[in-house]
């Protein structure tokens, strides 16, 4: 299929492809760095190029509240959010899930106040990773386009029927403009397609009325909550499927988390986001000198791919997990977390050390990356380290 | 001009069933009956977490015939909101799942989701113009948590966070005037009403539901466990309220105020009211004269400046 390079920033690329999934509704509020996004949809709207209607409501937490009457209707319904506006929606962001409407939303990944601070790290969707959406993580302006093209597949897959979360860095991805191919409006609305509106409840039905969202007490609340366990437990093989079929569409293959070099590797990273992208280059200037290091960039952190995971990591002699968010009180970072638990099983499992980096947006640069590379390194050679470890900070 | 009769309103269906959870002498359910005797059936209704939410729906039971949302506590306006551009974009696309020139889009809320903690998702949807109905049951105070103070609770009535006791008299304010809060909405159509005048009632929500653009209704809704009464005497009180001026009952078509229950000039005194309430016994002993004179004068002030806007004075 013929695809079209252009020059778009990360907020510009998903709006782009959000308007070419012609969502019914969308529900918008402000906040840095998410705000171009909508400006730019907003710009589609004005222009008649996307019949959408939008909501310019008053707060994040009315935002998704909106977003939720609106999907419980069966309309094609998203909204976009950072830091502080997806904590202040937190409430609702439970709500959506238990309701099991599939809505889409970019979270343009930013730190949590306080204090205040607009830069990239990931304390904000960590804060979320409980609350039932899936979640989905982009290394660049490319990744973040096809991902949110593809969200909609996902989420309204009729086994699935979640809300999708799609993650990019604030800044790093949400303002940077990089060349990307974007599909013709045409073939992209062939791959998404129509939302199916006879899929399903909807509150509009005046035909055959539901209630929505009753109380639920001792007596169903468990049963109800497994039922989210186990759609989420679905849920990865329809992304499989999709990121198939995107594949075959567009030759840009994706799968739960990226293995870059890692064949042969002793050393392995582990990241999210944008920071996958300044690891590749490090790692290709070490392999030159010979050092044995690879990277595993993980796109679905929800549902957790622990069995892949734990499969993919079981060759390695040392695991550095990176993560952009710190869990206070708690022992390393989430996804070290995460990656360790899913490791634990093996019998003979690598070595996991936790990285804690980029809090606040802090620049995260090669020498970084190499400085980690030589501490893997080092705990390769025998040499004790604290398990959970800062990167990049004053001390 | 709206017209609602007995007559025709004995016929319609009631789309609140009975067997809910509701409290024995709840004048809640009664305000629901009849909001939605005079709505239909084509109505999307959503609810505030709060008693009327709480008592009508528990899995896998709904009192509920028409379609109904709850999402959370202070968010009923912006949940019905989207359901409402939702339809709007979905009418356009024709994608509806069954067709319909009009439905009506009803979001409700106690004054703890209205007056306080939704304030703003209401303020915003008011704002923003939805074609929606906004109904606050005022029962003057957190009922569905256990009768706690809130911003609708009348000045010096007993609640479980401002209690009276040895040096407080139970809450120190008046109530904030939210009816008003909602006309400087600049909104097509707002009111105030009581269970009792069921004409009057229903004629506000008739008058409502046909603007074109976003309404809000003002229901004060005695409350037999909060208030402490009699369960028989709930529809009474809704009467007395309105005869005490403490709940004038008025509209405002496009700015413009208007009584729609005109008071006799020799109005109940506020005692006849308060003293049918276990909320208000404390004001009765000896020592707390002056606190019943001070409801009065509110009550009496915030008639005067009513009576004025309305052409009255």
């Amino acid at each position: 299929m013929k695809q079209i390079y252009v020059g778009l920033t990360g907020n510009e690329a998903v709006a782009t492809a959000f308007k070419q999934a012609r969502p019914h509704v969308a529900p918008a509020f402000p906040i840095t760095p998410q705000t171009e996004m909508m400006h730019k949809f907003a710009d589609f709207v004005a222009d008649g190029v996307v019949d959408t209607e939008m909501i310019l409501v008053e707060s994040e937490h009315s935002a998704m509240s909106a977003a939720i009457g609106s999907a419980a209707t069966g309309a094609r319904t998203f909204t976009a959010t950072s830091s502080a506006g997806f904590a202040l929606m937190w409430e609702v962001v439970y709500i959506a899930a238990s309701l099991r409407l599939p809505i889409c939303m970019p979270v343009v990944n930013r730190a949590l106040s306080g204090n205040i601070n607009i830069h990239n790290d990931h304390s904000d969707a960590m804060g979320g990773r409980d609350a039932g959406w899936i979640q989905l993580w982009c290394e660049n302006t490319q990744e973040a386009y096809d991902h949110a093209l593809m969200c909609w597949r996902i989420a309204e897959h009729k086994d699935v029927r979640l809300p999708v979360m799609i993650n990019y860095d604030g800044f790093i991805i949400s303002h940077t403009a990089e060349s990307l191919h974007i599909l013709p409006d045409e073939d992209a609305w062939k791959f998404v397609g129509p939302k199916d509106l006879k899929a399903g409840y909807s509150l509009l039905d005046m035909d055959r009325p539901i209630t929505v969202g009753p109380l639920d007490l001792t007596d169903y609340y468990f049963e109800h909550k497994v039922s989210q366990i186990e759609a989420l437990k679905r849920a990865p093989k329809y992304i499989a499927e999709v990121y198939k079929e995107f594949g075959q569409l567009t030759g840009r293959h994706y799968s739960f988390f990226e293995e870059y070099r890692t064949d042969d590797a002793d050393l392995v990273i582990v990241a999210l986001g944008s920071t996958a992208g300044t690891a590749k280059d490090v790692i290709d200037a070490q392999r030159e000198k010979g050092v044995k290091v690879g990277l595993l960039k993980i796109h679905m952190f929800r549902p957790f791919p622990a069995a892949e995971l734990a499969k993919a990591l079981s060759k390695a002699k040392v695991v550095g997990v990176m993560d952009k968010s710190a869990s206070f009180g708690g022992w390393g970072g989430p996804l070290f977390n995460e990656i360790r638990s899913a490791l634990y099983d093996l019998p003979a499992r690598p070595k996991i050390h936790n990285w804690i980096y980029g809090l606040g947006g802090r620049d995260t640069d090669t020498k970084q990356i190499v400085s980690l590379i030589e501490q893997l390194q080092a705990i390769a050679k025998g040499r004790e380290a604290e398990t959970v470890n800062l990167l990049g900070v004053r001390l | 001009m709206a017209v609602v009769n007995l007559q025709t309103l004995s016929k319609n269906e009631d789309l609140l069933t009975g067997g809910h959870r509701a409290c024995a002498g709840c004048t809640g359910s009664n305000i629901l009956r009849q909001i939605m005797l005079t709505a239909g059936r084509d109505t999307v209704v959503g609810g505030a977490t709060g008693c009327m939410e709480v008592v009508t729906t528990i899995f896998p039971y709904t009192a509920w015939k028409t379609p109904f949302i709850h999402t959370a506590f202070e968010n009923c306006a912006a949940t019905i909101s989207g359901a409402e551009t939702a339809y709007r974009a979905l009418k356009k696309s024709g994608e509806l799942p069954v067709p319909r020139e009009r439905i009506n889009f009803i979001a409700f809320g106690g004054d703890g989701g209205t007056y306080d903690i939704g304030l703003q998702s209401l303020s915003g949807a008011m704002e923003r113009g939805h074609n929606m109905l906004y109904v606050c049951y005022d029962n003057e105070a957190y009922m569905n948590t256990g009768i706690q103070r809130s911003g609708a609770t009348p000045f010096g009535a007993h609640t479980s966070t401002a209690p009276a006791g040895k040096v407080k008299q139970g809450k120190d304010r008046h109530r904030k005037d939210l009816t008003k809060i909602m006309v400087a909405h600049n909104i097509p159509y707002v009111a105030q009403t009581t269970p009792f005048h069921w004409k009057d009632l229903q004629m506000k929500v008739r008058k409502a539901l046909d603007v074109d653009g976003p309404a809000f209704i003002n229901i004060l809704m005695p409350c037999t466990v909060g208030w402490g009464f009699d369960p028989a005497l709930g529809i009474e009180l809704s009467k007395m309220a309105t005869d005490c001026n403490f709940w004038p009952l008025f509209e405002v078509e496009n700015g413009e105020y208007k009584l729609t229950y005109k008071p006799k000039a020799d109005r109940t005194p506020i005692e006849e009211w308060l003293k049918q309430q276990v909320r208000f016994k404390h004001l009765f002993k000896p020592g707390n004269e002056h606190l019943i004179v001070e409801i009065q004068r509110w009550v009496d002030d915030e008639q005067r400046k009513l009576l004025k806007l309305c052409g009255e004075a």
